[in-house]
């Protein structure tokens, strides 16, 4: 009979769930990673802001973690890490400054607006912020509870169209993929999304939009733990380099 | 009897992980805001709107999923582990590859949308009837795995005695096959109900989310997550207290250990 010592198989469990925790912790200390929290709609834009940045700095790695502004400022306000947190509007931003989280002032670095979106070929025959309160177009917005729907709801008050919307998308990449996929005959997203979309959708501009811009803050985080890098990453993306891909992405500036 | 030491550690861990998180829920929330936000109009809508096409799932589980059940446990025919095989699909997909099925076969393009659309003017996607299938979808399996389970465990003596007394095939099931499977059904019905009430990602992904009409507990659960988490939180203990109710009372077979 093979008979294993007491104690032998909890020991074992014990040595592998702490040589994997004290894995995960390594992982985080790295000397030269900058943890970045960004926008979801920033992803495009900031992925290669991010690769001039590392051109200039190869001893820094960078790494992106792109979620909805809300899901991120609440992620900060419950102590997860990072160095450089970019909102897509300004509540956000304040959610996390009122949380001490912030180390300094936010400053403004992009703007965005909204625009409609149809399939390819406008099967609703969409033309204006009028026509997607037609009862037969069916149409997908982001809630009201995530930066691109409260924008939406100031072009509902701006413009004094009521919409009617078939479904209110946590996300605007869930609004642009319905579009895309044909199962909205319109929906509301950011200029710069419809952009990144390509040929996958038209864009309508419309009158009010102007009105309504959505302003990106960025700023560095009090828990840091490169401080300087931070502090230099929100320096590149506000300065020269940093604004001109940003404006070829379709973002307005400050 | 005892249970060997090396098994006991892991297992107190493999409990503290289902455990510890749920009352984590627990302690997260404001106790003076609660009842505030359990009546919110939000988590009540939502809440009934769960309820409502949760039960219907179910019912629509039991209509289709039973009667496959029998044929799966009683019949022979080349292909049937295959089948077998795909009733399992929905538990081991991810739910959005679900919503996602959906969407292709009846969204408004889908192969079978388009056709429904562009002949009797039906589209499905953004409906509540869209949340009832993507809650089939989902949960109907475990109905049809249950019954299946349990008529293959009682065997077919019965059956043939049945119908060597002269009994048809439908007199036998009714009489015979029906009653036998009344305990299991129960057992079946609860986890379909409990499963379809937590269906997140094919819902959200078919059937969108808008409230009052799509926007069922859990993807209010998301929505809100992402702006007052305290109100979340509350929706999700909800969602969890419905969950345990529904385990407890009706104590089923399958999480007895009898499956």
């Amino acid at each position: 009979m093979n008979r294993t010592p007491r104690g032998a198989a909890p020991t074992a469990v014990l040595v592998v769930l702490l040589s994997l925790l004290s894995g995960c912790g390594a992982a985080s200390g790295d000397r030269n990673t900058l943890t970045v929290l960004a926008a979801a709609s920033l992803t495009e834009p900031f992925r290669e802001i991010g690769d001039e940045f590392s051109k200039r700095a190869p001893e820094v790695d960078i790494r992106f973690n792109f979620q909805g502004s809300s899901l991120l400022a609440e992620q900060i306000r419950q102590g997860s890490g990072g160095d450089v947190f970019a909102s897509a509007n300004t509540d956000m931003m304040a959610r996390v400054r009122g949380a001490d989280a912030l180390a300094g002032e936010p400053h403004t670095f992009a703007t965005n607006q909204l625009a409609i979106v149809v399939p390819p070929g406008n099967p609703a025959g969409v033309e204006s912020l009028a026509d997607l309160t037609d009862s037969d177009t069916s149409l997908v917005v982001c809630a009201p509870r995530v930066p691109c729907g409260s924008a939406t709801e100031q072009v509902e008050s701006a413009s004094g169209v009521r919409l009617d919307p078939v479904s209110e998308e946590s996300d605007v990449k869930n609004v642009l993929h319905k579009v895309v996929a044909g199962e909205a005959d319109a929906g509301l997203v950011y200029v710069t999304d419809a952009g990144s979309a390509g040929d996958e959708v038209e864009a309508i501009d419309f009158p009010t939009s102007d009105e309504v811009t959505n302003e990106y803050p960025i700023a560095r985080l009090a828990a840091a733990e490169h401080p300087e890098l931070a502090g230099r990453f929100v320096e590149f993306v506000r300065g020269e380099r940093g604004q001109r891909i940003l404006g070829e992405y379709g973002f307005g500036a400050p | 009897m005892g249970v060997p030491l090396p098994l006991r550690l892991p297992a107190l861990l493999a409990l503290a992980l289902i455990v510890l998180p749920v009352l984590g829920l627990f302690a997260r929330i404001d106790p003076g805001r609660l009842p505030a936000l359990l009546t919110s109009s939000t988590a009540l809508t939502a809440l009934e709107l769960s309820v409502r096409t949760a039960l219907t799932a179910t019912v629509l589980a039991l209509l289709l999923g039973g009667p496959l059940a029998v044929v799966l446990a009683r019949s022979r025919f080349p292909g049937l582990r295959f089948v077998r095989g795909c009733v399992l699909l929905p538990l081991v997909l991810p739910p959005v590859v679900g919503g996602l099925a959906l969407l292709y076969l009846l969204g408004r393009t889908g192969s079978l949308g388009g056709p429904l659309r562009d002949w009797f003017g039906l589209t499905l996607p953004y409906t509540t009837t869209a949340v009832v299938l993507a809650q089939t979808f989902v949960a109907m399996p475990f109905l049809v795995v249950s019954l299946e389970g349990a008529l293959r465990a009682a065997g077919t003596e019965y059956e043939r005695v049945s119908a060597t007394l002269g009994a048809g095939p439908w007199l036998t099931f009714r009489r015979v096959t029906l009653p036998m499977l009344l305990p299991p059904l129960g057992s079946g019905l609860v986890l379909t109900f409990a499963r379809a009430l937590g269906e997140f990602g094919a819902t959200i992904t078919f059937a969108g989310s808008l409230r009052g009409t799509t926007r069922t507990l859990p993807l209010a659960i998301y929505t809100e997550a992402q702006a007052d988490v305290d109100a979340a939180v509350a929706m999700s203990l909800l969602l969890v207290a419905i969950a345990l109710l529904v385990i407890l009372v009706a104590r089923p077979k399958a999480v007895e250990g009898r499956a």
